[in-house]
């Protein structure tokens, strides 16, 4: 058995959390646990606060509230470079449903939006105001306790943010694997490239030696062909329906590759 | 856009063309109900009180059942009733039973021991599916794990773990002869020896979900007639009503099933599983009760298209003719039987494919092993040892340096040729096929190959002198291994003569009266022989295909030799529609028929409903 | 248990009903309200069986927490006909063959809906990218893509 309860607003949630409580934003993971009648949880909290569904936009930084939905993101100009990752996630119906919040916790291989937020260097924040690199975010998660209530990314425009979601089934398809790379050209050399994958593990991960490798590199074949020969360095890919560890493992770089070296269009 | 594109200049002296309905635009009858989203599904049909059922599942591959405690689940809030293996009249059926083909073998649940993961043990009824699912979780079952076979071939080996209690073989018994359906046809060792190449391949089909959107289940009620409706997804109603009928012993007069709007089937919604659990739900508790399975259990549950693993060794000629084709194939039926008994019959008979190849051989095996019982899927039995057979045709043509569709054209069956399970081949068309597929697709073709018509050039019509064996009898490869190749093994092999159709094996006799089959009464031709339609002197059944029944009637093998040019007489009754007859009645008191005390009695002129229901739809 | 009050419009006409906690607006339209329209296929998001609207845009109603919609305006295939006529869609899929088994079609029309709605010519593209979130297990979807098109009133049956 279940129950709900619903909050004026985001701290008096965050205060009737514990471990049997599941907050619910869009539903997509909550409700699908609730309908399977998982036995890990029977209390549901939400809230009608409407900070969880901004977005604030300074000159730095964009703060994303943890309830907005993908359809949010497409639908605002401010954020356009994180439209293919905001695209890749579910159909229409689920992107009108899901959040930024709960991809964060979307289990692989899902999180296809969390993998450019951890490409783009983000930071969590909870409702406590704390705030954790996504990175340290991502592998504390199994463990974390605390309510997020946005996610916030640094303004960049000299960062050009790549996104693919690698798929069977077009346009809408589970991830084989998603790829996030976020180029930084310094006179035509890279620098401080970041390269995220998600369904390449438990979460999204950090492909950290092939970045290495891209250090002051050229974006073309020769510049990255090191990089590409280390992709699978600090990945731990995992057999599902989807894909085996070995095929996902064994096509990474290819993806890869072409992600950087802009042998297709990606979206 | 799709487009379909009629080839009226194929055969064209053959088809009268004044078709007012084939290829016109036409709409479907239940089309109205399905764009105004109210063609009647089976769930959706309200009950006042409707209590949900879910099921206790095995966590394991293999294991034996210590004890089962559900004193928790039964005093949990909204909890109506616990249902155990106890509780099901008559705890044991095979789906085919119904036609008298095979053993019974598997429990509606189980008490004693579990065969694959997720099979069910134990049903709680509910007053919400969310209580059902919590009374569910807190069921306690206690296994005594044992070793469990996944693999087909391994499950053969004499010490793998028993998978099915009624097939301690792991084996289904074909002909209560051998572990295996054999197929002999010439001699394929002569045929290898005169080859000038050898080819070999071995291919395997995964098993694949039907994943219809609608998942599989019933809503069984109590009428005011002393019946129970039951609305149910089956793609199969008769065997549904049979099943549940011999499942809960009560006589199928009392059963009011209703069906025909499905939810996409695909094959997955033949089992009967959700009809005896729902209507045995409804008998206990006196309520309507709903069992359906959500999505994960129709994924690990629901039965699939089974696993296949073919060999298959080709004797070929430089010049591109096949002159011999010996088959090994192995099903994976999972746990229990199902429909997968019926599947390799329905393989056998489609071997060697659709080429007219003089020697063949093939031992085909259904296994169980530890896995989700494997059942119908669309084309079922034919369409993986298909897929091997094409992927080999194409290593046949490399090994032998030829153009792969001439490969095919140049083996293609073509009318009145004798096939391997000793039937003429008729209304062919592998050829023209070929020659549409190769223009479509701009690949050249000899001008030769481009001329050659299914009409003609058949008459490869004599039955060859036919090698046997009886290597592989039921229980023999418990004790020792034994040899799977045809063939292989064999101290003493016999020989049926040239024009032989083959070694009788009488059908099961019809069980009633009433089951004979009046020729009259049916739709199709079943003989040409007036003196089979004499009343009460059953024709001779319907016969699966490639289960090498005896020619009917015996013909003279001068018949059989007549000049091809044109299409020869075909004596036989054509494929039947329904599944196989059984090659013998099962021998054992508890294989006998199933038969109710006293069918018919009831309700026939008592139309009723249900007190529970509260329409189909409430605005 | 305690039941929770939710009012919300349902195609139209104010809906009101008590619900069981947890429960999703797919069980309490076709159970508490008699709206069998949209359909069960996975519980999980993941076929799109159970897509109604709500406020106008698609949602998966099996994921929808039912209290979620109080004040909403949500609506189904149930509500599409106007009075005798059928919706261009519908008839659409009727005339092209856009239904096999039935059963993903009110979800396949809600999406359809929405899309026209928000943007009457769609590309093929665009109408494929709508429905992506609907499976069709029959594989009928070039029928329904052909269908969505037509009802937008740039494509013409094909014939033949």
């Amino acid at each position: 058995m279940v129950r709900v309860e619903t909050f004026a607003n985001i701290a008096e949630a965050a205060g009737a959390m514990n471990q049997e409580t599941r907050f619910l934003a869009g539903g997509t993971l909550v409700m699908e646990a609730v309908n399977y009648g998982s036995q890990r949880f029977n209390r549901i909290v939400r809230t009608r606060d409407p900070a969880m569904k901004s977005i604030s936009l300074d000159s730095s930084r964009i703060v994303i509230g943890a309830g907005v939905t993908m359809a949010d993101i497409l639908r605002n100009p401010e954020l356009s470079f994180l439209a293919p990752a905001a695209r890749a996630v579910g159909g229409p119906a689920i992107r009108n449903m899901a959040t930024v919040g709960g991809n964060l916790f979307a289990p692989n291989p899902y999180g296809d939006f969390a993998t450019a937020l951890l490409a783009l260097d983000a930071d969590v924040r909870f409702t406590d105001g704390s705030e954790t690199p996504i990175e340290s975010f991502f592998s504390n998660r199994h463990s974390s306790r605390g309510l997020v209530a946005a996610v916030i990314v640094n303004r960049r425009p000299d960062i050009e943010l790549r996104f693919k979601k690698v798929s069977r089934v077009k346009p809408k398809g589970i991830a084989v694997m998603s790829i996030a790379v976020a180029l930084n050209r310094q006179v035509g050399r890279l620098s401080n490239t970041r390269i995220a994958f998600g369904a390449m593990g438990p979460t999204a991960l950090r492909a950290k030696a092939a970045e290495a490798a891209l250090e002051s590199a050229t974006l073309d074949a020769a510049g990255v062909a090191s990089a590409l020969n280390r992709t699978m360095e600090g990945l731990a890919p995992q057999d599902d329906p989807i894909a085996s560890a070995w095929y996902r493992a064994s096509v990474a770089p290819v993806h890869l590759r072409r992600l950087l070296l802009g042998e297709e269009s990606f979206r | 856009m799709s487009s379909i594109e009629f080839r009226k200049d194929l055969f064209s002296d053959e088809r009268d063309d004044n078709l007012k309905e084939i290829g016109q635009p036409t709409q479907r009858q239940d089309i109205l109900g399905h764009v105004t989203g109210r063609s009647p599904y089976y769930d959706d049909h309200l009950f006042d009180g409707l209590l949900h059922m879910r099921c206790v599942r095995s966590e394991h591959h293999n294991a034996r059942i210590r004890s089962i405690d559900t004193s928790a689940a039964e005093r949990m809030a909204g909890v109506k009733r616990i249902i155990t293996a106890a509780d099901v009249p008559h705890n044991i059926n095979t789906l085919l039973a119904l036609i008298n083909f095979g053993k019974d073998d598997e429990a509606l649940l189980q008490g004693e021991r579990v065969s694959y993961k997720g099979e069910a043990i134990v049903a709680v009824v509910a007053e919400t599916d969310r209580q059902a699912r919590d009374a569910v979780a807190a069921v306690r079952i206690d296994y005594e794990v044992l070793p469990h076979v996944l693999d087909p071939e391994e499950a053969l080996a004499p010490d793998a773990p028993v998978v099915n209690n009624a097939y301690p073989n792991n084996t289904f018994d074909y002909h209560e002869l051998y572990d295996h359906q054999k197929l002999r046809f010439g001699d394929v060792e002569k045929g290898f020896a005169q080859a000038d190449q050898i080819v070999e391949g071995k291919y395997q089909l995964s098993p694949i979900e039907q994943a219809p959107i609608e998942t599989c289940g019933a809503i069984a009620a109590p009428e005011t007639n002393d019946r129970y409706v039951c609305y149910t997804s089956t793609q199969a109603l008769f065997f549904s009503l049979g099943t549940t009928a011999k499942l809960l012993d009560i006589p199928s007069s009392r059963l009011h099933f209703i069906g025909g709007t499905v939810g996409g089937g695909f094959g997955g919604k033949v089992d009967s599983l959700h009809e005896p659990l729902a209507v045995l739900g409804s008998v206990l508790t006196g309520a309507p009760v709903k069992f359906m399975w959500d999505r994960a259990e129709e994924m690990q549950v629901g039965a699939p298209r089974g696993a296949e693993r073919w060999y298959i060794k080709d004797g070929v000629m430089n010049d591109g003719r096949i002159v011999a084709r010996q088959f090994t194939g192995y099903f994976d039926a999972g746990a229990y039987t199902r429909l997968s008994s019926y599947a390799i019959i329905k393989a056998t008979g489609h071997l060697p494919g659709p080429y007219t190849i003089p020697n063949v051989a093939s031992n085909v095996f259904c296994v169980y092993t530890n896995r989700t019982p494997a059942t119908a899927m669309r084309g079922f039995g034919i369409t993986a040892v298909d897929f091997s057979i094409e992927c080999h045709m194409d290593k046949v043509a490399e090994s032998v340096g030829m153009n792969p569709i001439e490969l095919r054209i140049l083996n293609a069956y073509r009318d009145g040729d004798i096939k391997a399970h000793r039937r003429f081949a008729k209304n062919t068309a592998l050829v023209e096929c070929c020659q549409v597929a190769a223009q479509k697709a701009a690949w050249p073709i000899s001008a030769n190959m481009a001329a050659q018509t299914s009409l003609s050039g058949g008459g490869r019509t004599e039955i060859p002198e036919t090698v046997t064996d009886q290597v592989g009898r039921i229980g023999e490869r418990r004790r020792s291994p034994v040899p799977r190749e045809p063939g292989a093994g064999a101290q003493s092999k016999g020989r049926v003569a040239a024009g032989t159709a083959s070694q009788a094996i009488n059908a099961a006799p019809p069980q009633d009266d009433d089951m004979i089959i009046e020729a009259s009464r049916i739709g199709h031709k079943i003989s040409e022989h007036p003196q089979q339609t004499a009343p009460h002197q059953p024709p001779v059944p319907p016969q699966p295909p490639g289960y090498a029944p005896p020619l009917v009637p015996p013909a003279p093998s001068h018949t059989l030799a007549q000049p091809a040019a044109s299409r020869p007489p075909v004596p036989q009754p054509p494929a039947p529609p329904t599944p196989p007859v059984p090659p013998a009645p099962s021998a054992g008191a508890a294989s006998q028929p199933y038969k109710p005390d006293s069918p018919f009695q009831r309700g026939v002129k008592r139309p009723g409903v249900s007190s529970f229901i509260s329409g189909t739809r409430r605005r | 248990m305690t039941k929770t009050p939710v009012r919300f419009t349902l195609n139209g006409s104010e809906a009101a009903v008590f619900v069981q906690p947890g429960a999703n607006l797919l069980d309490v339209l076709r159970r508490d309200l008699g709206d069998l329209s949209p359909k069960y296929g996975c519980g999980q998001g993941a076929c799109g069986a159970c897509t109604v609207l709500i406020d106008g845009e698609p949602h998966v109603s099996c994921l929808t927490l039912a209290e979620t919609v109080e004040d909403r305006r949500v609506d189904t295939v149930n509500g599409m006909q106007n009075g005798p006529d059928l919706d261009a869609l519908q008839q659409a899929f009727m005339d092209g063959f856009a239904a096999q088994c039935g059963y993903c079609t009110p979800g396949m029309l809600m999406a359809a809906k929405s899309l026209l709605s928000a943007n009457p010519r769609p590309s093929r593209d665009e109408v494929i990218e709508a429905i992506s979130g609907n499976i069709c297990r029959c594989t009928g979807y070039e029928a329904i893509v052909d269908a969505i098109l037509i009802a937008s009133g740039q494509a013409t049956r094909r014939v033949g």
